[in-house]
């Protein structure tokens, strides 16, 4: 049953979504494209380009979308959305009643200083998923990746970065090419 | 009533027009909150945001949460998460379809070719001011894990697990030798 398969993966990605959107790209493309194969990864580097350049949460929008392009229907989407939710909103509740309790914890912030490398290592293999022979089709793709990566170093906005890029690719791929 | 109503429009207004990353939201947030209502002072504000960084999950629903819990308990907390996913959810829930019916179209396949190796850029900005900051072993965890998931496809769930164990560990052991001095 698809619907509850999608159900515990967003479970599951919810509640170990530690680092919030960039970080849980990595969770997702493991559960949906890496182990129950529901979209390649061009489709869901797709997926990731339009949550970034729809207003809200990069995370919410993203389950939005993949529940909607895995099931092909409404109530997939939605499914995917309250299931993402649910976990850290339940976390976050309790440790804001428990919140002088758990404030200065030691062993909390020790956890987190040592989750952070691991986090940085799954952003990096969300990125390095979406290096394939699909996404860099020509080697003009190699100049887009490079210039979007130095823009957003030297803190241009990251949505006129995209804007910029989709239009290139219009011009090159769909006018020039 | 009328303050769940005005929690369910505070983040209401984030979730429609907010875009980029969570971050984004931290000065609209402040406004709202600390600035124009006084619902709380700028400092315990600031701690609550830590916390919000440091549990699973959105920045921003993290905030929704502890704003709307420390207002109006239990139904302010579920007024302003509510403010939040419902236009992010309808927002997106349009543009998925739209797209998903103009997928095949030419100058749209065009715009998500030239995207692509936009978001790669894209990613790998953070990765590398993060990467930059950290210490010797903490670059060699974050390269096992990084090696871990692209070569063995193993779920990182269990990376995070062992990062966390073993900074608890490390945590404990340093208690023993504070307390052996």
């Amino acid at each position: 049953m698809i619907y509850w398969q999608l159900f515990l993966s967003y479970l599951k990605i919810g509640f170990f979504g530690f680092g919030g959107g960039y970080a849980m790209i990595s969770l997702i493309s493991n559960e949906i494209v890496t182990q129950r194969a529901w979209l390649t990864e061009a489709q869901f580097a797709d997926i990731v380009a339009v949550s970034q350049m729809t207003p809200g949460p990069i995370a919410i929008n993203c389950a939005t979308y993949v529940g909607y392009s895995v099931t092909g229907n409404v109530w997939g989407s939605l499914l995917a959305t309250v299931a993402c939710c649910l976990p850290p909103m339940t976390i976050m509740l309790a440790l804001t009643v428990f919140y002088r309790k758990v404030k200065d914890n030691r062993y909390m912030r020790g956890a987190l200083t040592w989750m952070r490398p691991v986090l940085v290592g799954m952003i990096a293999a969300a990125a390095i998923m979406f290096v394939n022979s699909e996404t860099f089709f020509h080697w003009s793709s190699v100049i887009i990746c490079l210039a979007s990566f130095y823009a957003v170093w030297k803190k241009v906005n990251p949505l006129y970065v995209m804007f910029a890029a989709a239009g290139v690719g219009i011009l090159l791929y769909g006018v020039v090419m | 009533m009328r303050r769940l109503w005005e929690l369910f429009w505070i983040f209401f207004k984030i979730g429609a027009f907010t875009l980029g990353s969570g971050y984004a939201i931290v000065p609209v947030i402040e406004h709202e909150i600390v600035d124009r209502r006084k619902w709380f002072d700028l400092e315990d504000f600031r701690d609550q945001f830590t916390l919000a960084q440091s549990v699973p999950g959105p920045f921003s629903l993290n905030t929704a949460v502890f704003v709307g819990y420390r207002m109006k308990g239990f139904w302010g907390a579920f007024f302003a998460v509510a403010g939040l996913v419902v236009p992010t959810f309808a927002i997106m829930l349009v543009v998925a379809i739209f797209l998903t019916g103009i997928r095949d179209n030419e100058i749209v396949a065009a715009a998500f070719k030239g995207l692509r190796p936009c978001v790669v850029g894209l990613i790998a900005v953070p990765c590398v001011r993060m990467l930059l900051k950290m210490n010797a072993w903490q670059m060699l965890l974050g390269f096992a894990a990084l090696a871990l998931i692209c070569f063995t496809g193993i779920s990182p769930i269990y990376m995070l697990i062992f990062g966390a164990v073993l900074g608890i560990v490390l945590c404990c052991a340093n208690n023993k030798e504070e307390l052996a001095k």
